[in-house]
């Protein structure tokens, strides 16, 4: 049966899973496993079990809550809503040990996958925490803890979690990553970052990073800088509130949009990847189309056919170009329609906006941008979720996202203003491979800007991402004046949490965006090539490495006994040097008599009085004084006796 | 010769051989005098049916981290299975440096458990989630540091005379359950099981001729340093039911002074007629009669005869006569 002590721990770490997946899980779902699990607590304490038939009703309960509320059992979310449940179920039957060993193993997979959900330092953190007591109520499963155990059942597991943070930290660093997923599973709710035809920045809860290759690129002369590599693959201009989409047969107008290169076209091949889809993607912006696609009216490449295999096509572009100089009042009705209803303030913003530059589009741009950079924007992977208003939630709530919040924001607000605006949708960026001489863009490289269309400058790119992550694409973004915001927003506040906002940039770049691009650069600066198969056994190298110097640590033990029984002891070793082992309940004494008269006359006068000495020392006095001991110590360090001579062995 | 067969023959033949070849590793070990210091050349460990599944549980919570590409899934799956395999060193650390310093044995009739206790020490650190296992028998250990742990076996006997230790299992699964290390222990220990008590004739311990045997006296007082522990055969009007409530075992009263005169003789030659073991089962039970009384007795054995004495020391050894008779 399970103790006390082990039962109290084992609630603990199911309560600890449970608040781990609380973001996600329906309220009422964490209240009622919550009361679960408080409620078996405390029959346990007064020595009750829960009935079977009522566990097989809670059961069937679940199920059906689970499958009301998603409407399936299967997916991510739903996945884990029953999962946890069944953990507290499991809760509910756990009498023996045997049933804590399993509710932890699962207890200890359901940790992990609340980090499917949302893969940010605090949580990691916490998910890391809530590993203790998991691993405590292994320990009190355990017999005879000694007498300090409530300190011992938390202690152990912390020193050995602790002392597992090297090897954890090498592993995380060399497990070979997969460059494709094993299952389909993660496509449900979060966005993969490979370009679509739509874009819904507020159903995204998660950018995975996906490191497979999207297309590579040679180009006939230099590789451009990185702040002008925009591919440009899908113009979206329909917004319906939530989703920006291409306006379907209308992208194939009458007319291609006129443009006016004004810089040297660049020409280039371009091999992608097989996407499934019909969209190729072009240096921005393609002078005229390969064979076999189109150029659609805003100079965007679609092809007849899906791309079902890998697909080489060159392409001209012109990286500076003055693009639809004059806008027919289509188009312009088109990129500024917004649908009637959404988001009031960010469009009361734009109205200021407007009153105060006048008809300076360009001002209101950079104010837009300005606003992006000063009012504690911050870019994240794993931005919180959006309501209706997904662009006022964006903007004056949660403040956190990636380049398509970004983007749709933005864009939204340039309509509000009245400047005719687009979302463009492609890859930025990419890997120079100097050794190929090509540029390798990845999924992971997927990005979203913004297009608007300003007098004499035609359709413009802005790109929002850059003002509030300008690393992110090396683009120059206006000066910074310190505007007014609420209380959180003052100065010095505010520069509490951008530099605090550096952590969670740091965890985004050395953790979440640790792919295997990532990993073979940083096994390429040891010389490796870094393929799987030197990732694996570099692991299994320093794994053992690690292992043996565990093993060392281990093994040590510190010597039995005081000073005097370890100085005896080495006498000891010495006289076993020369022959003269001590026998089996030899005492001292008499064993150091002994020996003494089997060495030379020198060796045996310095021997007698080491014996006399120790005799003294260990009988004499309860607490002998550390000097005399330390004398003593030091002639046996001097005593080096010559091995006896075997002769009686002889006669 | 089926499948099944041949396989179990395979296995044993291979039990056989790593018997031979790893004698430590397997109970073959040979007696070794006290004190047995656990190191590193005697101390085994293999994960155990639990460490399998978290090995598969790990790889399991790998794969999809690995899958989904979460870095942070990978890092805590990392870090739990890092400290998994650190608790192999904790198992391995429970045993290693443990000492068995002595073995105590109590004294108990053929058929009842015979109590030994095992005495080991630590240095340095405590040790903790110990199993001593003999047989079936177990008992949970824990010694702290630079302390004294010791462990009560009650081992099973079937017969008088001296009894083999059984192969001492030391084995602990500390800190996790993951992983368990063992060593195997043949302490040179004496254990001589008692010869078992039994009321075959009616003939009554024929009371020597100088002294009247007299009744115990209704003696109440919890004074233990008048009892002592049961043993079988005490008649049950002797047991200080109040002082036994505050023992383990049951305490019989010893009344020194109310036999001060008696002297018994139990003789072998008065029991002709019956097998050897029931005259000796005989004999032990009248032994325990004197003790109980108090009394001085003899022992008369065919090629010996103890005393006339009485105590603890007498009647050790007359039960030690007994149980070692052919």
């Amino acid at each position: 049966m399970l103790d006390r002590r082990a039962f109290g721990l084992l609630c603990l770490s199911v309560a600890a899973v449970l608040a781990l997946h609380a973001s996600h899980l329906p309220i009422w779902l964490t209240g009622v496993l919550a009361l679960l699990i408080a409620l078996r607590w405390l029959q346990q304490r007064r020595g009750g079990h829960v009935p079977t038939l009522l566990r097989l009703g809670l059961l069937v309960v679940l199920l059906t809550a689970v499958i009301a509320t998603y409407g399936t059992l299967f997916g991510r979310a739903p996945g884990a809503a029953f999962a946890v449940g069944l953990l507290v179920l499991k809760l509910l039957e756990s009498q023996r040990p045997r049933d804590a060993r399993a509710a932890v193993l699962f207890a200890a997979f359901l940790l992990m996958s609340s980090l499917l959900f949302n893969q940010s330092l605090p949580m990691t953190l916490l998910a890391a925490t809530a590993l203790l007591p998991l691993l405590a109520t292994l320990t009190a499963l355990q017999p005879a803890p000694g007498a300090d155990a409530r300190r011992v059942l938390w202690s152990a597991p912390a020193l050995l979690l602790a002392a597992a943070l090297p090897a954890a930290l090498l592993g995380f660093v060399l497990v070979p990553r997969l460059s494709t997923p094993l299952w389909g599973a993660p496509a449900d709710t979060a966005a993969r970052t490979g370009v679509g035809d739509t874009m819904t920045p507020g159903e995204y809860t998660q950018l995975l990073v996906d490191d497979s290759p999207a297309f590579r690129v040679g180009f006939d002369g230099p590789v451009p800088p990185r702040a002008e590599r925009y591919f440009r693959g899908v113009v979206m201009e329909h917004f319906d509130g939530r989703t920006w989409s291409t306006s379907g047969s209308g992208q194939l107008g009458p007319a291609v949009e006129l443009m006016r290169p004004t810089a040297p076209a660049l020409h280039y091949v371009v091999t992608l990847e097989p996407t499934r889809r019909h969209l190729l993607f072009a240096l921005d912006t393609p002078l005229d189309a390969p064979a076999g696609a189109t150029l659609t009216r805003a100079r965007t490449l679609l092809r007849a056919k899906a791309v079902d295999a890998r697909l080489r096509y060159g392409v001209w572009s012109a990286p500076e170009r003055i693009l639809e100089p004059v806008l027919t009042p289509a188009a312009r009705r088109l990129n500024l329609q917004l649908p009637a209803g959404f988001d009031p303030r960010a469009r009361a913003l734009a109205a200021r906006w407007r009153t105060r530059f006048g008809r300076d589009d360009a001002a209101i741009v950079q104010a837009a941008l300005r606003m992006f950079h000063d009012d504690g924007f911050s870019y994240t992977l794993a931005p919180p979720p959006l309501g209706r208003n997904s662009v006022d939630d964006f903007l004056f709530d949660t403040r956190a996202g990636f380049c398509e919040h970004y983007a749709s924001a933005f864009t939204f607000l340039m309509r509000a203003a009245g400047i005719p605006a687009r979302v463009i949708g492609g890859y930025q960026g990419g890997f120079h491979n100097r050794l190929g001489h090509y540029l390798l863009v990845r999924q992971s490289d997927a990005h979203a800007w913004s297009e608007v269309w300003l007098p004499n400058a035609g359709w413009t790119r802005v790109d929002p991402t850059a003002a509030v992550r300008p690393d992110r694409i090396s683009l120059g973004a206006g000066a910074a004046d310190a505007g007014s915001g609420a209380w959180y927003q003052v100065d010095w506040l505010r520069g509490l949490r951008n530099r605090i906002d550096i952590v969670n940039r740091l965890w985004d770049q050395a953790v979440i965006g640790f792919n295997a691009l990532r990993q073979r650069g940083l096994l390429t600066r040891f010389g490796d090539g870094g393929d799987w198969r030197s990732l694996a056994g570099l692991l299994a190298g320093s794994t053992g490495v690690l292992m043996a110097i565990g093993l060392a640590l281990a093994l040590y033990e510190r010597p039995r006994g005081d000073a005097l029984t370890r100085g005896f002891a080495r006498l000891q070793r010495r006289l076993e040097h020369c022959g003269l082992p001590r026998y089996a309940g030899e005492g001292p004494r008499d064993y150091l008599l002994r020996a003494s008269r089997r060495l030379d006359a020198a060796d045996a006068a310095q021997l007698l009085e080491l014996a006399a000495a120790y005799l003294r020392l260990r009988y004499g006095a309860l607490h002998p004084a550390d000097e005399t001991v330390h004398n003593w110590i030091h002639g046996v360090t001097k005593f080096r006796p010559h091995p006896v001579v075997q002769s009686d062995a002889i006669s | 010769m089926s499948a099944a067969a041949r396989l179990r023959a395979g296995v044993a033949a291979v039990a056989r051989r790593a018997e031979i070849r790893l004698p430590a590793l397997t109970r073959q070990r040979r007696v070794e005098p006290l004190p047995i210091l656990l190191h590193r050349r005697r101390i085994y460990i293999v994960p155990t049916g639990f460490g399998l599944l978290f090995a598969t549980m790990l790889l399991v919570m790998l794969l999809g981290a690995l899958n989904y590409n979460n870095n942070a899934a990978l890092l805590l799956t990392c870090l739990l299975g890092a400290a998994a395999v650190n608790s192999m060193y904790g198992a391995f650390r429970a045993l290693n440096g443990l000492r068995l310093d002595a073995i105590a044995t109590g004294s108990a009739p053929a058929g009842r458990p015979l109590r030994v206790t095992l005495s080991f020490s630590a240095a340095g650190r405590p040790h903790r989630g110990l199993i001593v296992s003999a047989g079936d028998i177990d008992g949970a250990l824990a010694v702290d540091r630079d302390g004294i742990g010791r462990v009560n076996l009650a081992l099973p006997t079937v017969r008088r005379g001296w009894m083999p230790l059984p192969p001492l299992k030391l084995h602990s699964s500390w800190p996790f359950g993951l992983f368990r290390a063992w060593s195997w222990l043949r302490p040179q220990a004496a254990l001589l099981v008692y010869a078992r008590a039994e009321i075959v004739a009616a003939i009554p311990p024929a009371p020597d001729p100088a002294g009247a045997r007299a009744a115990p006296a209704g003696d109440d007082s919890d004074d233990s340093a008048g009892l002592r522990e049961y043993l079988a055969g005490d008649p049950p009007r002797r047991i200080a039911w109040k002082a036994s409530a505050h023992h383990d075992d049951l305490r019989v009263r010893q009344s020194e002074r109310a036999s001060d005169d008696a002297e018994w003789r139990l003789d072998w030659h008065a029991l002709h007629g019956i097998d050897a073991e029931r005259r000796i089962a005989c004999l032990a039970h009248w032994v325990n009669e004197a003790q109980a009384a108090r009394a001085r007795w003899s022992l008369v054995l065919p090629e010996v005869t103890l005393g006339p004495d009485r105590g603890e020391t007498h009647w050790h050894a007359c039960q030690r006569a007994l149980a070692l008779l052919p």
